[in-house]
């Protein structure tokens, strides 16, 4: 029997379980467990989520109990997040539901998993290694990452990157792409057949969407990569893409400014960022156009 | 009453043999009671010191070993800070005395295994007040208060002034000049307290309350408390300590002895019974006797039976699995009683007037997810 996934529900079956009790959805490398009454949450879980394995109501174990749910009976004008009843964020508009869903669920990993160390970057993978772009927001990292994951990278993840730091190896969390603003529309545009979930205007970010990850990501979405090449990406208007080796030690102090917990991990967490570092070719990129970008990153050499 | 029992909470400390064979529909319920009452990481030491990590299923064995970690960063991060501490006030001359998570820490007490600690909480005697904050001060504590109404409520009515915070660490230390506020009902005096002081083992510059008095100043502070969100960990907290007092009879002749002579008497009564009922803690019967005989120390009848409706619901971890439809009243009134035990009325009045009237922001203000990187 081939296993469950969100696509073998009808759109009208996820809604009403996932607001009764919620579906139990494996996000390798975690279950989590979901529920809302907020249909805007089932219409972004249809879109984006339905290659991914829904687990059995009984399932025994899961990492997170996650919701949103409305932040009032009436008027169902705001909603809020629940990690297990708890809500750690202020409430948001209802229209903003789902990315309300991505967000916490992107915390509960930087929160509470450290036996794996979390940087904040976008994360692909094509020949077998691992390509790490650590940066702020508004660098085109998301961007970027949307258009080679649609030229054929594998996606491991547009937000986090999971070390493991005994293996040195990443591991994949393959999710839907934040992305934000003009980025819809670029990735649009170049992607018309592309699944969407909902937009969500007038956030703090401005309107925000997010792209289906590609279902070959999600097929390989537990095998872990080598970590290849580390790029710190810059979008800067009218500039030819230009992609600049950057030294290591430098590359080592930034990536540990984009780290989430490797101050919690110790000497482990630095260990291991060194050992990505030394691992991995280190560059600067500068961009404004993606069509200049692709043909660099399509002829990255591969790392000594 | 409807309450569900807290036995896998329980049993990790009663029985911790009985870890290895849990079921993973255990371990869930487990994981997600310890992560409400922010006890993960001591369910993690313990579960560690049971059976060992290793024969932990790997799901919930990921989130024990991320608290676990947590705690022994935060652990390494308290020990450089109370150096620090130990220095400014040494400049001076002034003794430095721990209290609570950083006591039990320091002077390497079974409590601080996988507790997080977040602030420092430091004892000084009154007439020392000035000093040690000028030599805080002097070493970049600046105090965090929000406004005038702030400072002068602390410095008149409670039991520490504002919290400092490190200009550059963000840590804050919490400076007491005495244990319970001084607009409340109960005055246990800070000089016994400081005489009774031990050094810690490895640096006597350092000293902690001796042990008896962390027991009793930990019951002063979990049942004078108005926000029971975390109360469980403060049982457990009292749990600990109470195990490591040795000396079978003695320990527990003398913990009632130092009770009475430090008006805790009550605070102990309860501590010694909901810990008793909540997490099993091994109470002899001489003891619980021979406190409910020290002159108001058990409450009467009615309000004992009223007690137990509320403490019994606040103290459980707060999730779903462990509250019923009385439990919101339950945390409200006890949030009415933590205030009614700081203030006399008349400035009570006074006090949430003035709070109303001038909106200040909350001691920690909910985040947007923007805000912390989780977008």
């Amino acid at each position: 029997m081939s296993q469950e996934t969100v696509a073998s529900l009808t759109p009208v079956e996820l809604e009403r379980r996932l607001k009764r009790d919620g579906i139990f959805l494996r996000l390798p490398p975690f279950v989590f467990k979901i529920q809302s009454p907020i249909p805007i949450v089932a219409q972004g879980i249809a879109e984006l989520y339905a290659d991914y394995e829904l687990l059995a109501d009984d399932t025994e174990f899961a990492d997170f109990h996650v919701s949103v749910v409305y932040g009032r009976r009436l008027p169902r004008r705001l909603c809020v997040f629940e990690l297990d009843g708890q809500r750690p964020f202020t409430p948001l508009a209802v229209g903003e539901a789902f990315a309300f869903l991505e967000w916490g669920m992107n915390w509960c990993v930087t929160g509470y998993c450290h036996t794996l160390l979390t940087l904040h970057a976008a994360v692909l993978e094509r020949h077998g290694r691992v390509l790490i772009m650590p940066a702020p927001p508004g660098s085109g990292k998301s961007t970027l990452c949307a258009a080679l994951m649609l030229d054929g990278w594998r996606l491991l993840s547009d937000e986090m990157a999971l070390l493991d730091p005994v293996t040195g190896l990443v591991t994949p969390a393959p999710r839907p792409v934040s992305l934000k603003n003009g980025s819809i529309e670029i990735i649009r545009r170049r992607a018309p057949t592309a699944s969407w979930g909902p937009t969500a205007h007038d956030t703090q970010k401005g309107t925000v969407a997010h792209l289906r990850a590609s279902s070959s990501s999600v097929a390989r979405a537990t095998e872990p990569g080598l970590p290849g090449w580390v790029v710190f990406p810059q979008y800067l208007a009218d500039v030819p893409a230009q992609l600049l080796p950057r030294p290591k030690a430098a590359s080592l102090m930034q990536l540990a400014q984009n780290s989430f917990n490797q101050h919690v991990l110790g000497k482990a967490g630095f260990d291991a960022l060194a050992d990505v570092i030394a691992r991995s070719d280190c560059y600067d990129f500068s961009y404004a156009q993606l069509d200049e970008a692709l043909p660099l990153f399509a002829a990255l050499p591969l790392p000594s | 009453m409807t309450l569900a029992p807290i036995n896998l909470l329980r049993q990790v400390w009663r029985d911790p043999t009985a870890i290895a064979a849990m079921s993973l529909t255990d371990w869930d319920l487990l994981i997600r009671q310890g992560r409400a009452a922010d006890l993960l990481g001591q369910i993690a030491q313990a579960c560690d010191a049971g059976c060992g990590f290793m024969n932990i299923p790997s799901q919930p064995r990921q989130h024990l070993q991320s608290a676990a970690l947590l705690a022994q960063r935060q652990r390494r991060e308290l020990v450089w800070e109370v150096e620090k501490i130990r220095e400014a006030l040494g400049a001076k001359g002034l003794p430095l005395v721990l209290l609570k998570g950083a006591a039990y820490a320091m002077s390497n007490s079974a409590a601080a295994c996988g507790r997080l600690v977040s602030d420092v909480d430091i004892l000084v005697r009154r007439d020392d007040l000035a000093a040690a904050e000028s030599a805080l001060l002097q070493r970049g504590w600046v105090s965090a208060a929000q406004n005038e109404y702030e400072q002068r409520y602390y410095r008149r009515w409670m039991h520490e002034i504002p919290p400092m915070k490190h200009f550059q660490r963000g840590t804050v230390i919490d400076v007491h000049h005495a244990i319970l506020p001084l607009s409340g009902r109960l005055h246990p005096s800070t000089d016994r307290l400081l005489v009774a002081a031990r050094p810690l083992a490895d640096d006597p510059t350092v000293k902690v309350l001796s042990p008896l008095d962390l027991v009793l100043h930990s019951a002063a502070h979990l049942f004078h408390e108005g926000e029971l969100g975390k109360g469980l960990r403060g049982l457990l907290d009292i749990d600990r300590l109470l195990m490591e007092l040795g000396g079978p009879a003695q320990g527990w002749a003398d913990l009632v002895a130092r009770a009475h002579e430090l008006e805790l008497q009550r605070p102990l009564f309860y501590a010694l019974r909901y810990a008793a009922i909540l997490l099993g803690t091994p109470v002899p019967t001489a003891a619980s006797e021979a406190m409910a005989a020290v002159p108001g120390a058990r409450p009467s009848g009615v309000l004992l039976s009223l007690m137990d409706q509320l403490f019994l619901r606040a103290l459980r971890p707060p999730h779903a699995s462990t509250s019923d439809e009385f439990t919101p009243i339950a945390r409200f009134l006890l949030y009415v009683r933590g205030h009614w035990l700081r203030m006399p009325p008349w400035l009570l009045t006074q006090h949430l007037t003035r709070k109303l009237l001038t909106p200040t922001k909350p001691p920690k203000p909910a985040q947007t997810p923007t805000a912390t990187g989780a977008a």
